[in-house]
């Protein structure tokens, strides 16, 4: 890269277009001293610049490079108001416990401002390609993580937002005060339709609000779409004769195209179901579409994070679940698996409980402890629900709600299916243990404590949660998180 | 293994659990008292999932703060329709919710007769299914007995 000038930003004129190479950070894309938009869309990237690049010079070169610049002079720029379209890196911090005197190499957090007329309304699609489409790949960064993002009012107001939210998810359920229960069927794969069926029916009918279909059963040769969907309405609809409750299986409508999603969504909404469920692999414009079609059909939209992994658990490289979760608040899914700190995948509890704030609050503060970096307002979008799935047993119920709260859908595929006594005595555990949790923490009690003893004092008079808590009281998945946060609280001397 | 063979209609919170004792409903109301909900009290003799609206008795207590004045006025309700569900919410007015944020009955008939499942066939392999309330058979005031 070439070597940065003293002076920062070129003046506008023939000099500052004369063609050769300059570096990014004279050519405008370095501004210590910018003046922050409202209007601005802001973003905080991780950096870890190559041996020898300047950590000033490479913020700026992705600022520029997530905007208009290119590796050379053009004077093409001067048809343009081209001060307005360039990206600002305005602020450079290198992370804490990095660098010289630390065991880790330096990294950066850069944060830089976009101008709101680089975007177009209502487009995840465009949002993303602007800000990622480019700079991953760029050599002269040797690793680089998206952290968070702050949207303005003015561009969330060009959203739908989620179709449903928690507010309406609860009012159609009818459904208040504790967490939502639900379970994936198991096996993943290999069941036909009538026996699928099954597993819904006596999950439902045992206690369970919701049950699922896994992120990759679509429409395989040992079970058409169809048949699942027939046989899943049927036994939502005899689980709900029997208990008087609304109940709910989240149909798989992903496909190979959109013209066959909305087949298959069309069928959901015939059929009578409240939900239906799709996986992010689907892509971020098909997501969006799925949210109006839901809206416009009073259906509940499901979003399982399939893939997202693959980029978010490395700290120094890929994007962190947050920027997810904020855009797909955005596009406008209702549900959304966001993590359950004590199962089996991965997940700090302060990063998780981030996560969480992002999905459900009206206005988020910073707060650098769970990773939030910048303040957000969510300008009345509704909220998502988050989806704790993976690993998680009844025995585990008064640390689930201390961490997670109420607003959630607590799903226990193989904590219900796996259980000793069946899969109906499976969803009775779960269903006891939750009410008798929630009820003891209204009453004031410190469940995370007491915890195991309420459960204990149920299990008395309940079979099914004695025979859960006996099957799984030892297992724990105690395993370094590989995405913690960098900022703890440190103890000030007192005045 | 069957589960529920009372047919109990399991609406609300706590329906999993033993019928609630005075003791715990008062812990309840205060549980909603601290964080600024109004209490309001309704009762129905059709428990049906998709009847949201059972009838109100009295409006939700905006300005009574005393749980032992709403747990009065529970029980009043309880001995004037010792037949009927009864379920108490609490509503948050707070911006973002807006909406009801407890809800838990405390009175069921002593024999809930459940519900039936109604098929009818329709094209193909479709069917078209009603939830049929068994109490709303007999006409309101006459579904659970004297």
């Amino acid at each position: 890269m070439a070597k940065a000038e003293a002076g920062g930003t070129m003046k506008e004129g023939k000099d500052r277009y004369k063609a050769g190479v300059l570096p990014y950070k004279n050519m405008g894309y370095w501004e210590p001293n910018y003046d922050i938009k409202e209007t601005d869309v802001l973003a905080m990237f991780r950096l870890t610049p190559q041996a020898g690049v300047d950590p000033e010079e490479a913020a700026a070169a992705v600022a520029g490079e997530s905007s208009t610049a290119t590796w050379t002079v053009v004077w093409t720029d001067r048809l343009t108001a081209c001060e307005l379209y360039r990206a600002k890196a305005y602020r450079v911090d290198l992370v804490p416990n990095t660098g010289p005197g630390t065991k880790n190499e330096a990294q950066y957090f850069a944060y830089i401002a976009y101008d709101l007329d680089l975007f177009e309304g209502g487009s995840i699609a465009n949002l993303t390609a602007s800000i990622i489409g480019n700079v991953f790949g760029f050599k002269a960064v040797k690793a680089l993580r998206l952290e968070d993002m702050r949207i303005p009012v003015a561009y969330l107001k060009t959203f739908q937002g989620p179709a449903t939210g928690v507010v309406v998810e609860r009012e159609r359920l009818d459904k208040f005060g504790r967490p939502l229960l639900g379970a994936t069927t198991k096996p993943k794969l290999g069941l036909s339709g009538r026996n699928y069926g099954r597993v819904v029916y006596e999950g439902l009918k045992g206690g369970l609000d919701f049950m699922k279909d896994d992120e990759n059963i679509n429409s395989q040769s040992f079970m058409h779409w169809r048949d699942r969907f027939l046989y899943c309405m049927d036994a939502v609809n005899k689980a709900s004769a029997a208990t008087g409750e609304v109940k709910g299986h989240y149909l798989n409508v992903t496909a190979g195209t959109m013209e066959e999603m909305y087949r298959r969504a069309e069928f959901a909404k015939q059929l009578g179901s409240v939900i239906i469920m799709i996986d992010l692999v689907i892509g971020y414009t098909a997501i969006q579409s799925m949210a109006l079609w839901a809206r416009q059909n009073d259906m509940i939209l499901h979003l399982h994070r399939a893939g997202n992994s693959t980029y978010s658990r490395q700290k120094n490289h890929g994007m962190s679940f947050r920027v997810i979760c904020k855009w797909m608040r955005m596009a406008g899914v209702d549900h959304i698996h966001a993590g359950t700190v004590v199962g089996k995948l991965e997940g700090d509890p302060l990063m998780i409980r981030g996560y969480y704030d992002t999905l459900l609050d009206t206005h988020t503060p910073m707060n650098l402890e769970k990773g939030l970096f910048f303040e957000q307002d969510w300008a009345s979008l509704n909220k998502v629900m988050p989806v704790a799935s993976g690993g998680i047993h009844a025995g585990q119920m008064h640390q689930l709600l201390t961490y997670l709260g109420d607003d959630v859908v607590l799903q226990f595929g193989g904590g219900t299916i796996g259980h000793p006594q069946g899969i109906q005595a499976g969803a009775v555990a779960n269903r006891v243990a939750l009410e008798a949790m929630v009820m003891a923490r209204n009453e004031g009690r410190d469940i995370w404590n007491e915890g195991p003893q309420i459960l204990q004092d149920a299990a008395k008079w309940c079979g099914p949660l004695k025979a859960a808590l006996d099957t799984w009281k030892d297992i724990t998945f105690n395993y370094d998180s590989t995405d913690t946060p960098d900022f703890v609280p440190t103890t000030t001397a007192s005045a | 293994m069957m589960t529920n063979p009372g047919n109990k209609v399991t609406q609300g919170q706590f329906s999993f659990l033993p019928d609630l004792t005075d003791a715990q409903i008062t812990a309840q109301i205060k549980y909603a008292l601290n964080n600024n909900w109004a209490i309001g009290i309704e009762y129905t003799d059709d428990p049906h999932p998709r009847n949201t609206y059972w009838e109100m008795y009295g409006n939700p207590m905006f300005d009574l703060k005393d749980p032992a004045g709403i747990l009065m006025e529970i029980n009043s309700c309880r001995k004037t329709f010792p037949n009927h569900y009864i379920r108490v919410t609490a509503f948050d007015s707070t911006r973002g919710v807006e909406s009801p944020t407890m809800s838990y009955i405390v009175n069921r008939p002593k024999v809930e007769p459940g519900f039936g499942l109604v098929r009818q066939e329709a094209e193909g392999r479709n069917i078209r299914y009603t939830v049929h309330s068994y109490a709303t058979d007999k006409p309101e005031g006459e579904r659970y007995g004297k």
